[in-house]
């Protein structure tokens, strides 16, 4: 197993698209960080436009912490696509090439294979979400430097501790992790009907855009269904980031609001991402290999 | 001798309408170099895919070295190694580095001069550090074979290795064929649409159409020229099949062959004069009589396909 997966490692990192993925987030946090760095005020005045009368805000409010919060915020929208681009090319790429057969005559079952395929392609989302963290949290620290927190939510406002941070930033990226080892999967499960990448890559993302609509519809009818889709639960990274406060309205540090909707998200993309999994195994179990 | 592949009542059927591979038997003896015969969409491709676990069976068996193939499919794709149509590899990569990922993948730890060593052995080894893009069809062709060797198999399966191969590529993979059977021991089963080529190599083989077994035997007896079978054309085929069966020519018509557009015949090629005066001194208006030398007639009379090759 282990050889397997550093083969179709090797075979991730040795193809000039994988990079693709890499460069455009590197280039949009890039941009990013340059237009903040240049205009920053502008922008904030523009965000606490509505509060400036009412809040007297001191210290460095535009600081790295916002900044990759801000970041994530827009990027973890756009980083589904760029996980779609290997997850979904896994198996519908090789049985493009015509080398799926030729794996699937070598001394391991079709399981084992599967398996090491899925384990690299988390692999790649786990480093692409590693690399993000990298240069939208610690390039954004380095850059605008370190304070306290300020969140403006929809109805209300939410004042993080600086010493009260990096820990929910650890919490949210590994919660981004799950989400999008949920998007691998189910690129990797449409993998399994196609012989061209485009079609699996295109419906990963129609799947996700249409979940996303219905989750986000205010039409009662659709109540139902919401909490069991995964799209449902993808911005669950942002609980991290509310906190708790005691009878005196003061935050509790080291607090998270509502813990326990983080574990219902998470149960709900583990329970999608080992569904998808198992369903790419049944059908990849059958399948006949024509190309 | 014994059997490397046997195959029973082999069938697949695609959906309820086609059915690619009927109720098909063969085996496939130790050190064999088999070839596999048939027209485009006789069921050869199928065939070899379902002797890889690439494809499932409707119905029947197969055993490779004695042990089903179900069963023991990893213990028995060990020892072989195959190349399936045209050849597939990893374009974006090498050639040494593709041939070291199926290393890896077959359980074979070689090191960089063994690798470069079956790189040469195919004549690749200036090109081993080269993008597999920029290869010719001959050079990913043989580079698919140093693919298919590299765990050294017991039994290499050869899905129309000579597709889209120069005369010389053609020559080339002949050579292999023969070498890997003569020399190495090894049991090959090829097939080709090429049918001159199989019938310089193969020590048996089998022609199939429509998924159905027509003919299996060895090579010789096929080609033996004391059983020529002769294809006679005369003004009235069927009053002269009549005739021919109340003289001494009875025991070497073939009925089952014969129809009222020809007459065929199994004898001694050197009886041919002999059979030509006789048909003439019964009166019998001969058309052509004519003997069929190679596999390819053969090939072309009992697949009923004149226009084909």
């Amino acid at each position: 197993m282990f050889s397997l997966v550093q083969v179709e490692l090797y075979k991730i990192f040795k193809r000039p698209r994988t990079y693709i993925a890499f460069g455009a987030v590197a280039a949009l946090i890039g941009i990013i960080q340059f237009g903040l760095k240049l205009d920053g005020k502008s922008y904030l005045d523009f965000m606490l436009n509505d509060l400036s009368s009412s809040l007297e805000i001191d210290g460095k409010i535009l600081n790295g912490y916002l900044v990759c919060y801000v970041m994530l915020q827009l990027l973890l929208v756009h980083v589904p696509l760029l996980i779609a681009l290997i997850a979904a090319d896994m198996i519908s790429g090789e049985a493009n090439m015509g080398t799926l057969r030729l794996l699937l005559i070598k001394p391991y079952s079709r399981t084992t294979l599967l398996l090491a395929k899925f384990i690299a392609a988390i692999i790649y989302t786990l480093m692409l979400l590693v690399w993000l963290a990298i240069l939208a949290l610690f390039g954004s620290m380095l850059l605008f430097g370190t304070d306290d927190m300020f969140l403006l939510k929809t109805s209300y406002v939410v004042l993080l501790k600086e010493s009260d941070v990096f820990w929910r930033y650890i919490g949210a990226f590994g919660f981004a992790a799950l989400a999008m080892t949920t998007v691998a999967a189910l690129g990797f499960f449409l993998s399994v009907f196609a012989e061209n990448s485009i079609g699996p890559i295109v419906a990963t993302m129609s799947v996700i855009v249409f979940f996303t609509i219905l989750s986000t519809l205010n039409i009662p009818i659709f109540n139902i269904i919401k909490p069991y889709l995964f799209t449902t639960h993808m911005i669950g990274w942002k609980e991290f980031f509310d906190i708790k406060v005691n009878a005196s309205n003061e935050a509790i540090i080291g607090s998270i609001q509502n813990p326990e909707k983080i574990v219902k998200a998470s149960l709900v993309l583990v329970a999608h991402t080992i569904g998808f999994f198992v369903a790419t195994l049944l059908v990849f179990r059958k399948k006949d290999i024509l190309s | 001798m014994s059997s490397v592949i046997q195959v029973q009542g082999l069938t697949k059927k695609f959906g309820h309408q086609f059915t690619a591979v009927n109720d098909l038997s063969f085996s496939v003896n130790k050190g064999d170099v088999y070839g596999f015969l048939g027209q485009n969409g006789a069921g050869k491709s199928t065939t070899i895919r379902m002797l890889l676990s690439l494809i499932t069976p409707t119905s029947g068996s197969i055993e490779i070295f004695g042990m089903p193939l179900q069963a023991n499919r990893a213990a028995i794709m060990q020892n072989v190694g195959a190349v399936i149509e045209k050849p597939a590899m990893y374009e974006y990569l090498t050639a040494y580095q593709n041939l070291k990922i199926f290393s890896a993948l077959s359980g074979v730890s070689k090191t960089r001069l063994q690798l470069l060593h079956e790189l040469d052995v195919v004549g690749l080894a200036a090109r081993a550090h080269d993008l597999v893009r920029t290869f010719s069809q001959g050079m990913k062709q043989r580079l698919a074979i140093a693919m298919a060797m590299v765990n050294d198999p017991q039994l290499i399966l050869l899905d129309e290795p000579t597709n889209g191969l120069d005369p010389q590529g053609i020559a080339d993979i002949r050579n292999l064929i023969l070498q890997l059977s003569r020399v190495q021991g090894k049991t090959v089963l090829v097939s080709s649409h090429l049918l001159s080529e199989i019938e310089q190599v193969a020590t048996r083989l089998i022609i199939i159409d429509k998924g159905c077994k027509l003919v299996e035997g060895d090579s010789k007896d096929l080609f033996d020229k004391s059983k020529t079978v002769v294809a006679i054309q005369t003004l009235n085929n069927i009053e002269a099949t009549k005739q021919l069966m109340q003289t001494n020519w009875a025991s070497h018509v073939l009925i089952d062959r014969s129809s009222d557009k020809e007459i065929c015949m199994q004898l001694d090629e050197k009886l041919l004069p002999t059979l030509h005066k006789n048909l003439v001194e019964m009166g019998i208006g001969v058309l052509s009589v004519k003997p069929m030398h190679s596999l390819e007639d053969y090939f072309l009379r009992i697949t009923s396909t004149p226009s084909y090759v």
